[in-house]
């Protein structure tokens, strides 16, 4: 079947698409957006975290049809042409990155918590990013990076 | 495999109607796990997720009347008042991604032993409106939705529409044993439920039997030995506890052994109780 759908603001048609394929899949093999990543294919990880109509999501639990004609925002549409995102940004200076495979999925979860909150405490931010795996260990990293985009984001 | 995108309820019933064999898909969180690994090849997947009613929730006629997509992260924000033992339970449900995604009305559809939702259900007194093209509506009681490991009273062609619950009219506590506080499959969980107008208490067993399940004869104790004015009897709790133990029938698997859900239930159920009853007196006491 054929699937149109807007990704980071542009429409995109992406043809062929078997039934019961994920919308990560047609992300990233269809549409060449790699950027969310696929591991457990479970929603045990988060590592494939996208915005679909805004809310964030596991895009390999939403099947590739019910993307039809909606909204979906990958890590590779919050950066503004070069210029990252302040969630970006924090993850680069704080070293919140190590082998980088969950990078983008925390990135999208801990871009729409503060989009939602703009201090989060740590529990918040904890809570928001419980179902994002990281396995190099590097969660007190990301835990600085957290803060300091939130930080970033209230003095704009 | 067909991808069948009915816009309304008419359509949704149609389609499951003529195809009986479609699996019905909101969230996904389930149906498309199955998908991935290669477990099931449903010959179609019937996406419900355009039926904008699916998504609403209503309170009419004494019951809150949640549509089958409402997702957890909904209950979670705007049903703890009515509903507190089932947004309890949404909080634990896997993490923000998923409760964003996944549904009461989806894990009823599944019907899996462990799922959150069921022992709060079972313990609110909830009802299941299930609906077909060709017979209309049908409402089950959740006690006798769930029929086996994975299978419920939903006949091929039908679909759940709604699950009805009574608000809550006294304190309710949802408890749950699991290896980290997040993105967990219970081990086994605990709902219980004061219905101090009707001196009574309901209780739902969650992955301790092939079915999520009520203690009866637990519930039979308090209904005849509470004394609703006064505190709890020091006793009772352990009695109490003993019988949803009882009334436990676990398996050994992966995330447990059956020995321990079976003290695992009896220790949440006292724990549940004690908690619920100093809800109840200090609301009394107010």
């Amino acid at each position: 079947m054929r699937v149109t759908f807007t990704v980071n603001g542009r429409e995109e048609s992406a043809q062929n698409v078997w039934e019961g394929e994920s919308l990560l899949y047609v992300l990233r093999e269809r549409l060449g957006l790699p950027g969310s990543k696929n591991a457990c294919e479970q929603g045990e990880c988060g590592s494939c975290t996208v915005y679909l109509d805004g809310v964030p999501v596991c895009s390999c639990l939403v099947a590739a049809g019910q993307a039809e004609g909606r909204q979906v925002r990958t890590v590779e549409g919050l950066a503004e042409g070069d210029r990252l995102d302040p969630v970006q940004e924090a993850f680069v200076e704080c070293g919140a990155v190590q082998c980088g495979f969950c990078t983008p999925g925390l990135v999208v979860q801990a871009h729409d918590l503060l989009s939602r909150v703009a201090r989060p405490s740590d529990a918040e931010i904890r809570e928001a990013l419980a179902g994002n795996l990281c396995r190099c260990t590097g969660y007190e990293k990301i835990l600085d990076a957290v803060r300091l985009a939130a930080t970033r984001k209230a003095a704009r | 495999m067909d991808f069948l995108r009915p816009t309304t309820w008419q359509e949704a019933l149609a389609a499951k109607a003529d195809r009986p064999e479609a699996v019905p898909i909101q969230g996904g969180t389930d149906v498309m796990v199955e998908i991935n690994f290669d477990v099931r090849r449903p010959p179609a997947l019937l996406d419900l997720t355009r039926i904008a009613e699916l998504r609403e929730w209503s309170m009419a006629g004494g019951h809150c009347r949640l549509g089958a997509g409402v997702p957890y992260a909904a209950v979670i924000e705007h049903l703890g008042g009515p509903l507190p033992g089932l947004a309890q339970a949404a909080r634990t449900v896997g993490s923000p991604q998923i409760r964003n995604r996944g549904s009461v009305g989806g894990n009823l559809g599944a019907a899996s032993p462990a799922g959150d939702s069921h022992p709060p259900l079972l313990a609110a007194g909830a009802v299941v409106e299930a609906e077909s093209r060709d017979r209309g509506v049908r409402m089950i009681p959740a006690a006798e939705f769930y029929l086996g490991a994975k299978r419920s009273a939903l006949e091929p062609d039908e679909l759940i529409r709604a699950v009805h619950v009574p608000p809550a009219t006294g304190p309710q506590y949802f408890s749950k044993v699991g290896t980290r506080n997040a993105m967990v499959i219970a081990v086994c969980s605990f709902a219980i439920a004061l219905h101090p107008r009707e001196r009574r208490v309901g209780t739902g067993l969650g992955s301790a039997a092939p079915t999520p399940r009520r203690a009866y004869e637990a519930e039979e104790l308090l209904a005849a030995e509470l004394d609703w004015e006064a505190p709890l009897d020091p006793a009772l709790p352990a009695r109490f506890g003993e019988l949803c133990a009882r009334a436990a029938a676990p398996i050994d698997d992966v995330r447990g052994t059956a020995a321990y859900r079976v003290h695992a239930i009896g220790v949440m159920a006292r724990r549940t109780l004690t908690w619920a009853w100093n809800d109840h007196l200090e609301k009394r006491a107010a």
